[in-house]
């Protein structure tokens, strides 16, 4: 390999693509559009739902526990009525999305350390199902029951229980941002070296640089370096959105979540190189990485939880490099975990890059037959 | 008219290339001069782009060998590519680079010396009047002034041989004028140069021609050898009626081929038909028996004549005569 040609082919691609104003809006405007759409549509801290109240107890602690409830700002007191069949109707007219219940009997249950209410939610949306489990949190200010804790060989009874309708498997909405820094690099990262080389064949350069004696390895090598800063930088916009916007925890380290991101970035890019070697025009090239997007997005457990799916499509999903990137993405920055701890996942992506990248060197031919 | 020295730069025998059923390509023979500019004169689909690449190591021969100074091709394209410049039929230079930005590109690929890398820039900048295009982007300029881009491009390392594919097939008369100059500047430098075109008079200019018809090479030679061998075949008729006098000549004996130019007919004759003189008088005598009066004379032959003689219908009559 010659330092100077690979660097030419660099020094290329970053002037042709500092003058295609199109990719570069891309490189931008796609990271910050999915964030602030994904992002708002997840947002953790709901304000002002409409609830709807039963007191069927109207007594003094009653009164208190509704009150401390409103005083979150969670929700605020939109109806009320008299019976939980009410509530339940209005949530299916879509009046409220929280109905908060207390029985009868609310002073007994209180002394028995049994539930106390009950918040009913529109579960068809699952940021309400978040927002109605921080409602339970509600503490109680009697310290009564705790005479009666039971005995620690079984879990403490939820002293207010939620009950949601419509969608018991709650997502884990946080889940979503870190998850779409691997979206987004998948949906970029592909597509720029997909078109990288089709577009040279098709304007007819290629012949031109087969010609010379750059080599196939500087020519892949080449295409890719730039796209590998431009997707750190991707990383680092939804990185910093999401921690501004969103309050996305960082509990790894910032290298390890950048290492992981370089490891995808590769892999789409080569992937990428791949499919340009394949593809005979530009949306020969575009209709391919949809073909890898679809699958990636649905399989990957950016969606769907992996551990749901069937063993057929789990497989699949083990070829996928997204998938791959969301287990070290989460470990990393939602559980503080180590790239070393995830050895497996990081070895998966490195094995993905050297196949794609040999076989996208393989199979360039400096030939027109 | 190979030099004293007789030093070939290109030497193909046999060469054919077939894409599935199509020979494109059929058992060419070649021996192209050093330091000459040798022309592939054909039609569109002849053959010539076909045997550049190949010629070149992009595309591998299906039969034949191939021999570029003294390299063997295809085996050692890779070592060939130090020493070419290769000018592709369509513009294959980047629009989206400016004209320096291109050269600069082309040079640290082609291995100009890092060194020598800005001077020659700058000369090729001044010698192709770039002047004051230099922050141009290549897209943006004229056909003529891509081509004089892409042909300094194409020289940027001095390669001892330069293969240019209908470089002027996008160019106004003018550019292309100043364009054969840059050729003929090159190979009084020492360059041999191979440019295939489908333009008489650029194949007139060349040192040397091969033409080529349907992947076949069917005549090579210097320009004035391959005219020479049409003397005393070529003939000017003036007719009050040339539309008529065509119909009425074609018929006649031993002529291949008539074609109007202006008010007057130009008439090919078979090898061997009769003398120019006999001919003259023969074709001014059945027309008058026509009642169709005409006046025939001999001219010399241009390279036109060459090609209907050797191409298309006219020639499969000449071997069907023979």
């Amino acid at each position: 390999m010659n330092g100077r040609r690979l660097w030419a082919i660099v020094v290329k691609e970053l002037r042709q693509l500092s003058r295609d104003r199109i990719t570069l809006a891309m490189i931008l405007g796609i990271p910050i559009m999915q964030l602030v759409l994904f992002g708002y549509a997840i947002n953790l801290n709901l304000r002002g739902l409409d609830a709807g109240i039963v007191d069927q107890a109207n007594t003094a602690g009653s009164r208190a526990l509704v009150m401390d409830m409103l005083a979150t700002d969670v929700v605020s007191a939109a109806r009320t009525a008299n019976t939980p069949q009410q509530l339940m109707a209005m949530i299916r007219r879509g009046d409220i999305s929280i109905g908060i219940v207390v029985p009868p009997d609310f002073e007994r249950r209180r002394i028995d350390g049994r539930p106390v209410a009950q918040v009913l939610v529109d579960g068809s949306d699952t940021t309400v199902q978040s927002a109605a489990a921080q409602l339970a949190q509600t503490p109680l200010d009697s310290a009564a029951p705790d005479l009666r804790a039971p005995p620690a060989s079984t879990p403490p009874t939820p002293r207010i229980s939620v009950v949601s309708f419509y969608n018991p498997q709650r997502v884990s909405a946080i889940n979503i941002v870190p998850g779409l820094i691997g979206v987004i690099m998948t949906m970029t990262m592909v597509l720029f070296t997909a078109i990288a080389i089709v577009r040279e064949r098709e304007r007819g350069n290629m012949e031109l640089l087969i010609a010379t004696p750059l080599t196939s390895t500087e020519l892949m090598v080449g295409k890719v370096l730039p796209y590998i800063v431009i997707g750190l930088l991707q990383t680092s916009v939804i990185l910093a959105l999401g921690v501004s916007l969103f309050a996305v925890p960082i509990r790894g380290s910032v290298l390890d979540v950048y290492l992981a991101a370089g490891l995808l970035i590769l892999a789409n890019l080569s992937l990428g190189l791949l499919i340009s070697t394949r593809a005979q025009s530009q949306f020969q090239a575009m209709q391919m990485t949809f073909f890898i997007f679809l699958p990636s997005i649905l399989l990957s457990g950016f969606m769907f939880p992996f551990a749901g799916m069937p063993k057929a499509a789990q497989w699949l999903a083990e070829i996928l490099p997204l998938t791959h990137f969301l287990r070290l993405i989460r470990g990393v920055m939602l559980r503080g975990a180590s790239l070393w701890e995830l050895w497996h996942d990081v070895l998966a992506l490195v094995v993905f890059v050297a196949v794609m990248m040999g076989a996208a060197i393989g199979r360039f031919r400096k030939r027109l037959d | 008219m190979i030099p004293a020295d007789g030093e070939v730069a290109i030497r193909a025998s046999g060469l054919t290339r077939r894409f599935g059923d199509l020979v494109a390509v059929d058992r060419v023979d070649l021996q192209v001069p050093a330091r000459h500019v040798y022309g592939f004169l054909g039609p569109n689909g002849s053959g010539k782009s076909t045997t550049i690449r190949m010629l070149c190591g992009l595309l591998t021969p299906s039969a034949g060998e191939i021999e570029v100074l003294g390299l063997r091709i295809p085996a050692e394209a890779e070592a060939l590519r130090r020493h070419i410049g290769y000018m592709t039929q369509k513009f294959s230079l980047f629009e989206d680079l400016s004209v320096r930005e291109n050269l600069d590109f082309l040079a640290a690929i082609q291995g100009v010396p890092r060194a020598r890398t800005r001077a020659r820039i700058d000369q090729l900048i001044e010698q192709y009047h770039f002047g004051d295009l230099q922050k141009q982007l290549a897209g943006t300029m004229s056909g003529g002034q891509k081509q004089r881009l892409a042909l300094a491009c194409a020289v940027i390392h001095e390669p001892e041989l330069l293969f240019l594919d209908e470089p002027t097939s996008a160019v106004d008369p003018e550019s292309r004028r100043d364009f054969w100059e840059k050729l003929f500047e090159l190979a009084d430098a020492g360059t041999t140069l191979l440019v295939s075109t489908h333009l008489m008079d650029e194949a007139e200019r060349c040192h040397r021609l091969a033409i080529l018809d349907h992947g076949v090479l069917v005549a090579d030679g210097t320009p004035q050898a391959l005219t020479g061998r049409l003397q005393g075949r070529t003939f000017i008729v003036e007719s009050a009626d040339p539309r008529r006098a065509q119909r009425l000549i074609v018929d006649v004996p031993g002529v291949l081929s008539v074609a109007q130019v202006g008010n007057s007919l130009r008439v090919l004759t078979a090898a061997g038909a009769a003398a120019a003189a006999d001919m003259c008088r023969h074709i001014d005598a059945t027309l008058a028996g026509a009642g169709q009066p005409v006046h025939t004379h001999a001219t010399p032959a241009n390279l036109e004549d060459v090609f209907v003689a050797v191409t298309g219908p006219a020639a499969e009559q000449a071997e069907r005569a023979a």
